[in-house]
């Protein structure tokens, strides 16, 4: 991925999430605490486990369709799928070659229900947490995680960053462009030049914090910074709260899956 | 070397999650104790700026490839141990959020093994210790070099500490140590004298700054560092003892290693009746089934999820391709039923 299209999808995913609709509307708290039950939820199954893992797909299509998320935007992104849990998962077909189950006549490995089981957990673990952002603002989540006691310098170091992130990220641009229109392929690309470009870029970084400090002094700034908050926790998100955690736990505790294929093989027979 | 949600049990995440989210609390009040106001600012835009950094490449010397730092290290020097930990923590915040780098059960792990050990080993035991008094370039290159290393190091060894304890990989121990650890070693390499090439050259070029930031951070010594290593260290214990009271009926996550010691899933315990009464209670109220003790009585019984085999599995095939096809038919309807909303 190229610097430019980086700078284009973090911009894009935080004009998504200023749209207005009912999972948008919905707590930032209440959806940062469901999204985390679903991981480890999804997480909890043992590595053998594929099938029952398809009714959790239901929440981020949830969120994927009633926030209105382009599916594009998520799907680019998931499909780029880790190197790192690929690398790890790929060993598990060369390694565990016992076959467990026949499919149609074709033998499949314990090795390959893994690693597909690695897949899916990931495709679904990290499509909800691009969804969660793409349905909450970033500075919504930061007031979420103000209200549950995360410790309030951290969280204003979330939000400073996020400000600044986009200025730094324009500076970077440009100064990157500047020295790949200098370069000729590899050449022009050296930690020589790097150490040098990113000496200037911490100099200008350390001089902007200090104009910064200047002026939230010169507007009244006594070592406090207060977060806002615009939420109020509502009926509809303790029903949606109780309702989505309820819906996981049925789908651990009862294999649904195996019910309607059951149903199924019953009906055609 | 970004952790991944998939790659990860609950224990393991939970557990890691917990002693990333003391040290985090611990490091805000330590910075609270006294903090200049001025740090704030400075925080959170050296938090940018090492964001945009990452996202610059730049050749690595004799590979061909390209690569981009990871600056803990280099948060570190400039702003002591406890500010470094909370940034670099903001910075992979928000990197799992907007890049979905690893996922939000990992966040927690990448935390600790990216965080930790540079910020509380690397920075005070090592490079803090050999430029205290000698501060010449080729100090500045020694110490970053060795403590960058270091601290890559314990952070590679984690990951495979935290995939295999998760016991999701089928990669043996040993060949995950011999792939991990060399490459962690060359990346270190570069990153260590990539930072001291940035902490030497901005000194050249603005020795004012640095000093400035010495005096700002002045309160970074690492005298109460025995007490945060105690406060992670229970707190992870605590909650990995917890979590594991979850543990599957199937041998994963802790059970794989204790299999591996004991040859058995489980700890031999003698009987106890408290235990006892306590595994029965909470077979009535575990929420995840599979992740709770098998109560003694029922150990010899089937698990209570249905295990892999010929016949439940081509039912789970048909059955998992049916439940995809609702969920794209629920998707549909919702996104009608949007539209239709919009034109009333």
């Amino acid at each position: 991925m190229t610097f430019d299209t980086e700078y284009f999808n973090i911009g894009y995913l935080d004009s998504l999430s200023y749209k207005d609709t009912f999972v948008h509307r919905i707590d930032p708290r209440v959806k940062l605490i469901v999204t985390f039950i679903f991981i480890l939820v999804v997480v909890s199954f043992p590595k053998y486990e594929l099938s029952s893992l398809m009714p959790f797909f239901v929440y981020p299509v949830f969120l994927l369709t009633a926030g209105d998320v382009p599916i594009r935007a998520i799907a680019k992104k998931v499909l780029f799928i880790s190197p790192f849990a690929i690398f790890i998962g790929i060993f598990n077909p060369l390694l565990d070659t016992k076959v467990m189950v026949t499919v149609l006549g074709i033998p499949i490995t314990g090795g390959w229900i893994s690693f597909f089981s690695i897949i899916v957990k990931f495709i679904l673990t990290v499509s909800t947490a691009l969804l969660l952002i793409a349905v909450t603002s970033f500075p919504g989540i930061c007031e979420a995680l103000e209200r549950l006691k995360l410790p309030r310098i951290f969280v204003i170091q979330l939000l400073f960053l996020y400000r600044y992130l986009f200025v730094l990220l324009k500076e970077t641009l440009r100064m990157v462009r500047a020295r790949d229109a200098r370069s000729f392929g590899k050449r022009g690309k050296e930690i020589k030049t790097f150490i040098r470009l990113i000496s200037v870029l911490l100099l200008r970084t350390l001089e902007k914090a200090e104009r910064i400090y200047q002026a939230m002094l010169s507007r009244g700034f006594r070592g406090e910074i207060r977060v806002s908050k615009r939420h109020r926790l509502k009926y509809h998100d303790i029903i949606f709260a109780i309702f989505s955690i309820s819906i996981f736990f049925l789908f651990r505790n009862f294999d649904v899956v195996d019910y309607i294929g059951e149903i199924l093989n019953r009906s055609f027979r | 070397m970004h952790m991944a949600d998939a790659l990860l049990s609950p224990t393991v995440g939970g557990a890691l999650w917990a002693g990333t989210l003391g040290a985090i609390i611990y490091s805000a009040k330590k910075l609270k104790e006294k903090m200049d106001e001025k740090m704030i600012p400075l925080m959170g835009v050296l938090g940018a700026f090492i964001f945009v950094g990452q996202m610059i490449n730049f050749t690595i010397p004799g590979t061909g490839s390209s690569g981009h730092i990871g600056g803990g290290m280099l948060l570190a020097i400039l702003l002591g141990p406890y500010a470094a930990f909370l940034v670099v923590a903001s910075v992979l915040t928000i990197q799992a959020l907007f890049f979905a780098d690893g996922g939000l059960l990992a966040l927690g792990a990448n935390i600790w093994n990216l965080g930790i050990y540079p910020c509380f080993i690397g920075y005070p035991l090592i490079y803090r210790a050999l430029v205290k008094k000698d501060k010449s370039a080729k100090r500045i290159i020694i110490a970053s070099v060795l403590s960058v290393v270091v601290g890559l190091q314990l952070g590679a060894f984690s990951v495979i500490l935290e995939t295999k304890l998760s016991g999701i990989t089928e990669l043996p121990f040993n060949t995950f140590l011999l792939i991990m650890q060399p490459i962690h070693l060359a990346i270190g390499l570069v990153e260590g004298f990539v930072t001291a090439g940035i902490v030497n050259y901005v000194r050249n070029l603005r020795p004012d700054i640095i000093e400035d930031l010495e005096g700002v951070n002045g309160l970074s010594s690492g005298r109460s560092l025995k007490k945060l290593v105690i406060v992670m260290a229970i707190l992870t214990v605590i909650t990995g003892g917890a979590f594991s009271w979850f543990a599957s009926t199937h041998p994963d996550g802790l059970e794989w290693t204790i299999e591996k010691i004991y040859g058995k899933p489980e700890i031999p315990e003698k009987k106890n009746p408290i235990t006892e009464n306590l595994s029965k209670f909470q077979g009535k109220t575990a929420v995840l089934p599979d992740y709770s003790f098998p109560a003694k009585e029922e150990a010899g019984k089937q698990p209570s999820w249905p295990a892999v085999d010929a016949g439940t599995s081509f039912s789970g095939l048909v059955g998992g391709i049916m439940v995809l096809v609702l969920v794209v038919i629920f998707g549909l309807g919702i996104k009608i039923i949007r539209r239709y909303k919009e034109k009333t």
